[in-house]
């Protein structure tokens, strides 16, 4: 039976850390996919700060979770609410669409 | 090493402003057209907390379990900051009365993101820096969106909250790779254990964690290559937000970035110094290049303020106390130039069209606006760096420390591109004297906006007597010794 240690957690933050970065820059429908790949981050973040607080014995890590747990919420639901209003300007939530402003 | 009762008396300043936003909102739910009042109120509470962070001293001192730190660097970046939220405050009470669309949350959401970057500029732990950096953002993201009905502000408030989500997860990560690898989140510690590393045998974990940290950094100061975000969000918002984030989130960024590169990573320049150096000189080159096409003036103010992040920058690249000192001193400057070009932005309306915002608005505004047309001169050739204006001694005070750091390219370099920057400045100059008269503006009459503009126009002309720029000189000097020592 394989010992699972501090390096499978990392690698799993890691890549859900990747994928969520890819997520928002590879998407070109949905806004709300933005909004997923953004917690994606967050939650790889808590992975990578309970792994290495277990593993150090050390409660800060688990702490600091919490807070960004908190912070996360209602940083989802401030998204949520901006982009309710755009949708009620837009109709639309594309990604392609948010293109008022350039150069 | 844990304390019973934490030491508060050094935090009343953000204690206090904390419950005057709460009570700011209770006087707005449950008093009628309340906007004037807890307009006014919102400042008298900011410069009572200016007192505040006055009256704590500037001896180092720590509290909250060293979550917290308070010395004559953050005295400093605390008044800058507070300074600027109480102005942005008092230009936003003509611009909502003309627009007629006043609602007081708009002083309170400044007030929160005051806040905000007060715990930044005073965290001494990752911890306290994210809480503050989120304070500041989830304020200033409502404030990008503020114009519910407009098209603009909610694609600027959707993009800034989007980019600034990113920003926050690439900057936890890269805390959360420190924590990993350091074993402690706090400042002081992880400065112990990064002394004990060996020049060049730092791990591949903590740098990783370092970039990371720094890149999400460079996303709130709007360094390329993170700044993408900043000419759609400053145009896209409304003209007082616009002003609020051209300075205040700025100089709190700043700071943080200061503390965490000399305090926790001072000696770990080596690995940092390079990245910093790409960031300063690719905002100044950005900065000074892509100005020259704008025709919108708050896009243009955006990509000046990315190329004077850039200046800002080349103090820290310097490594010592002299390059703080430059650092402080350049943002006070920009904060007293910027204030005065956007309260002359917020004077240009007209009768039928309301707020307008191109550069070809602005022509012929000498034989109309003899005045605006002059305040404007005096901001621009500021902004460009003439002497003897105070841009130019912003300029001065970070360039004479990389220079005596030896970083001699890195100097020409930025001369080179407060070259290329003044074109674009001093074409604005052009354009108000030299071109047709366009329509007239609706002249100011706000007292408060006419006494801003003047005071920052004499403050940006008489910077050169020792008078005015010795007691910034001094101040900046001392509270830069206390950071640069650790």
């Amino acid at each position: 039976m394989m010992e699972i240690g501090i390096e499978h957690y990392l690698t799993v933050a890691a890549m859900l850390f990747t994928l969520g970065v890819f997520g928002i820059f590879l998407n070109r429908k949905n806004v709300i996919i933005i909004l997923l790949s953004v917690e994606l981050i967050l939650l790889s973040v808590n992975i990578n700060l309970v792994a290495f607080s277990s593993y150090m014995g050390d409660l800060v890590g688990q702490v600091f979770t919490m807070l960004i747990l908190t912070v996360a919420a209602a940083e989802a639901s401030i998204g949520l609410a901006i982009l309710v209003v755009y949708f009620r300007n837009r109709g639309s939530i594309a990604v392609e669409d948010i293109h008022l402003m350039k150069g | 090493m844990t304390e019973i009762f934490p030491n508060l008396e050094i935090a009343y300043g953000e204690i206090f402003l904390s419950i005057g936003a709460m009570l700011l909102l209770m006087v707005g739910v449950f008093k009628k057209d309340s906007v004037n009042l807890v307009s006014w109120l919102a400042v008298g509470f900011i410069v009572i907390t200016m007192f505040l962070s006055l009256a704590v001293g500037s001896e180092q001192t720590f509290t909250l379990s060293n979550l917290f730190v308070v010395d004559g660097f953050t005295q400093f970046m605390k008044i800058l900051v507070l300074v600027a939220s109480a102005l942005a405050v008092i230009m936003s009470r003509e611009f909502f009365r003309l627009e007629g669309e006043d609602r007081f949350e708009f002083p309170v959401l400044m007030v929160l993101a005051t806040v905000g970057m007060m715990i930044m500029v005073s965290a001494n732990d990752l911890m306290s820096l994210y809480m503050g950096i989120e304070l500041q953002s989830l304020s200033l993201y409502v404030l990008a969106a503020f114009k519910r009905d407009s098209e603009k502000s909610t694609e600027a408030g959707l993009k800034y909250f989007v980019l600034g989500a990113l920003s926050s997860g690439i900057l936890l990560y890269g805390c959360s790779l420190i924590y990993g690898f350091i074993g402690s989140t706090n400042f002081s510690s992880i400065a112990t254990a990064v002394g004990g590393i060996e020049e060049g045998s730092a791990s591949v974990g903590v740098v990783v964690g370092l970039v990371f940290v720094l890149a999400g950094l460079a996303f709130k100061v709007s360094a390329v290559p993170f700044h993408m975000w900043t000419p759609d969000v400053y145009e896209g918002s409304q003209t007082p937000v616009t002003a609020f984030f051209s300075v205040a989130p700025k100089v709190a960024a700043l700071a943080l970035l200061a503390r965490t590169l000399y305090v926790p990573f001072g000696d770990l320049s080596g690995s940092w110094a390079q990245v910093v150096i790409f960031m300063s000189v690719a905002s100044m080159i950005l900065g000074s290049f892509a100005a020259i096409m704008q025709t919108n003036i708050k896009r243009l103010m955006a990509y000046s303020s990315i190329g004077h992040v850039g200046f800002a920058l080349l103090g820290l690249i310097a490594g010592n106390a002299e390059g703080i000192r430059g650092v402080m001193i350049y943002m006070t400057i920009y904060l007293v130039m910027n204030v005065g070009m956007f309260v002359c932005i917020m004077s240009m309306r007209r009768k039928e069209e309301g707020m307008v915002e191109d550069i070809a608005d602005l022509s012929g505004l000498a034989q109309n606006h003899p005045v605006m047309a002059a305040f404007i001169s005096i901001f621009m050739f500021s902004l460009a760096g003439v002497p003897p204006l105070a841009g130019f001694f912003a300029k001065w005070y970070v360039i004479i420390p990389i220079v005596n750091a030896g970083y001699f390219t890195l100097a020409t370099i930025a001369v080179l591109a407060s070259v290329v920057g003044a074109y674009y400045y001093i074409r604005i100059v052009k354009v108000m004297y030299f071109d047709a008269p366009a329509e007239e503006f609706v002249p100011q009459k706000s007292l408060p906006m006419k006494v801003i503009v003047t005071l920052s126009a004499i403050l940006v002309l008489a910077f050169i007597a020792p008078q005015i720029s010795s007691p910034v000189l001094d101040h900046a000097q001392a509270a830069a010794q206390g950071l640069s020592q650790k």
